[in-house]
């Protein structure tokens, strides 16, 4: 069974002349990281959103470990998690007590315990008694991703994670959750307009243009169909021109 | 969805989440207290000089205006603190993190009752002691019928803070305006300061459908005849029910529209 299965997925936003996301079927296997790209508009966050069951698609269906989002939402929901550049965790709080309060949503058993591993994990020991609201833009992705992995998810669904790290930091994240996912063979949805990121961290990609998939395949795959050097070639080529490289 | 062992974990997580909003900002522990307190300082200075200038029998009844001031202060509290813990998630961005946890919309929605109870317990505490010092107005007065007439004001407080966090959702900050200003909307008709039959008629058939209404004519005739008639509690009873029946279904349908339209991701971002 396939972690997410998008078949016909197609989402029409009120007054807007045409759907962000057009009949686009994709799937994601147990352990395999994906990465959704696209230039903006092509309809990566609405994807992201009709897998998180934030948005009911006008046509055609999504289902994660097999159930709808929907309308099986808390069963769904439980065994996923989600981090993003756009979305933010509550100010007032301590980074401590930020975890503990979505372990706690999470119904995650000894959530002292794992808050502490995640926090060591990723570095933040020495903030854990600092209120959110003053941590750097790079501190706070490190707290959202650890967040993100609380309830030791089936499926990660990360938006534009490394986007506000420097190199550094990026590369470790980037090491620490391939540790982690290859630990316990989580699966990955992932955006990032980090071509080469992309590249080394993607087992696979499904390459986005105005709400349509114009290519699907390992990152490999999909530069040798469309006789690219690389994937920053590749899209700068598609957002100038929508050229389809891959009839997928 | 009926609750599991999950539930009360996750309604108590919820609950800390609004109170720590409190904890380290003075100016929100502030709020709590200020405008309630200013209020009262107002209707209290105004009713000791009413009782000044007034004689007989009226300025017996001049009193109660501080009561009515405690008793609408329960439903303002307790609307604006259920339909604020839901903006606060969006005014922080953090609204989708909770909207993509296994939070069911009900357990949300007690964790703020829960809220808005406490909060309102609090500032009614306050303005209890406050109005017995300054005032020797003592809500004991109003006998046993205050408690079950607050909690009947407090309930329709979380069905207008429901429907308003239900529009928050559809609609993002252009509903904002509304968490304001419904209570504003809803007082002159509530007969807070006044009986109903001192309405126009027009106002009578409008006061007639708000539980706030019997509930403070109500506290008037406790205070006055120390009992309250049948037909009152039928009106308080029946219209809660009734609007946090509606309450609940227009929060339910606002998400789902929001969900249906791709709202609820954007929720904060515009």
């Amino acid at each position: 069974m396939n972690i997410v299965e998008v078949r016909g997925l197609t989402h029409a936003y009120a007054k807007h002349e045409s759907p962000a996301v057009d009949h686009l079927d994709f799937e994601v296997r147990r352990g395999e990281i994906v990465g959704l790209l696209g230039p903006n508009g092509a309809g990566k966050t609405t994807t992201l959103h009709a897998v998180l069951g934030l948005l009911e698609p006008t046509k055609g269906s999504v289902l994660v470990f097999g159930r709808s989002p929907i309308r099986q939402r808390a069963e769904v929901l439980g065994r996923l998690n989600f981090a993003s550049v756009d979305v933010d965790l509550p100010s007032n709080l301590l980074v401590a007590e930020c975890l503990r309060i979505f372990a706690a949503l999470y119904t995650v058993p000894d959530r002292q315990r794992r808050v502490q591993e995640l926090i060591q994990r990723f570095e933040l020991e020495p903030l854990a008694r600092r209120r959110v609201a003053v941590l750097s833009a790079g501190e706070r992705m490190r707290l959202k991703l650890c967040k993100a992995l609380l309830n030791a998810p089936d499926l990660l669904v990360l938006d534009e994670p490394t986007l506000s790290l420097d190199p550094y930091m990026a590369q470790k994240v980037r090491q620490l959750l391939r540790t982690i996912q290859q630990e316990r063979r989580m699966s990955i949805l992932y955006t990032s307009h980090n071509m080469r990121e992309v590249e080394e961290f993607c087992d696979r990609i499904v390459f986005l243009h105005r709400g349509r998939k114009l290519a699907e395949g390992s990152p490999a795959e999909v530069l040798a169909r469309a006789n690219s050097r690389s994937l920053d070639e590749l899209f700068i080529r598609a957002a100038t021109s929508g050229e389809l490289v891959d009839a997928a | 969805m009926p609750p599991d062992a999950g539930s009360v974990t996750r309604i108590a997580a919820l609950f800390q989440r609004y109170v720590f909003l409190h904890r380290r900002s003075i100016i929100r522990m502030f709020d709590i207290g200020f405008w309630p307190v200013m209020d009262l300082l107002i209707w209290g200075f105004m009713t000791r000089y009413l009782q000044q200038v007034v004689t007989g029998p009226v300025s017996q009844v001049l009193i109660f205006l501080i009561g009515a001031m405690i008793a609408w202060d329960v439903h303002y509290r307790g609307q604006q603190a259920v339909s604020i813990s839901l903006m606060e998630e969006i005014w922080t961005r953090n609204i989708v993190n909770l909207l993509v946890a296994p939070v069911r919309l009900w357990e949300w929605v007690t964790a703020s009752f829960l809220y808005a109870s406490l909060k309102v317990v609090v500032v009614t505490a306050i303005l209890a002691v406050l109005a017995k010092g300054l005032y020797a107005f003592d809500l004991v007065r109003i006998g046993w019928a205050f408690l079950p007439l607050a909690a009947s004001l407090l309930l329709f407080g979380w069905s207008i803070g429901l429907a308003t966090s239900g529009l928050l959702l559809r609609y993002g900050y252009a509903a904002e305006a509304l968490i304001w200003g419904i209570p504003f909307l809803l007082q002159p008709f509530s007969c807070v300061f006044y009986p109903l039959e001192s309405l126009p008629h027009w106002a009578q058939g409008i006061a007639g459908l708000l539980p706030s209404t019997y509930a403070f004519e109500g506290l008037r005739r406790a205070l006055q005849a120390g009992s309250v008639p049948p037909a009152i509690w039928l009106g308080v009873i029946g219209l809660n029910a009734l609007y946090l029946a509606l309450g609940a279904a227009l929060f339910v349908w606002m998400f789902r529209r929001a969900r249906a339209d791709g709202r609820l991701g954007h929720l904060g971002q515009d």
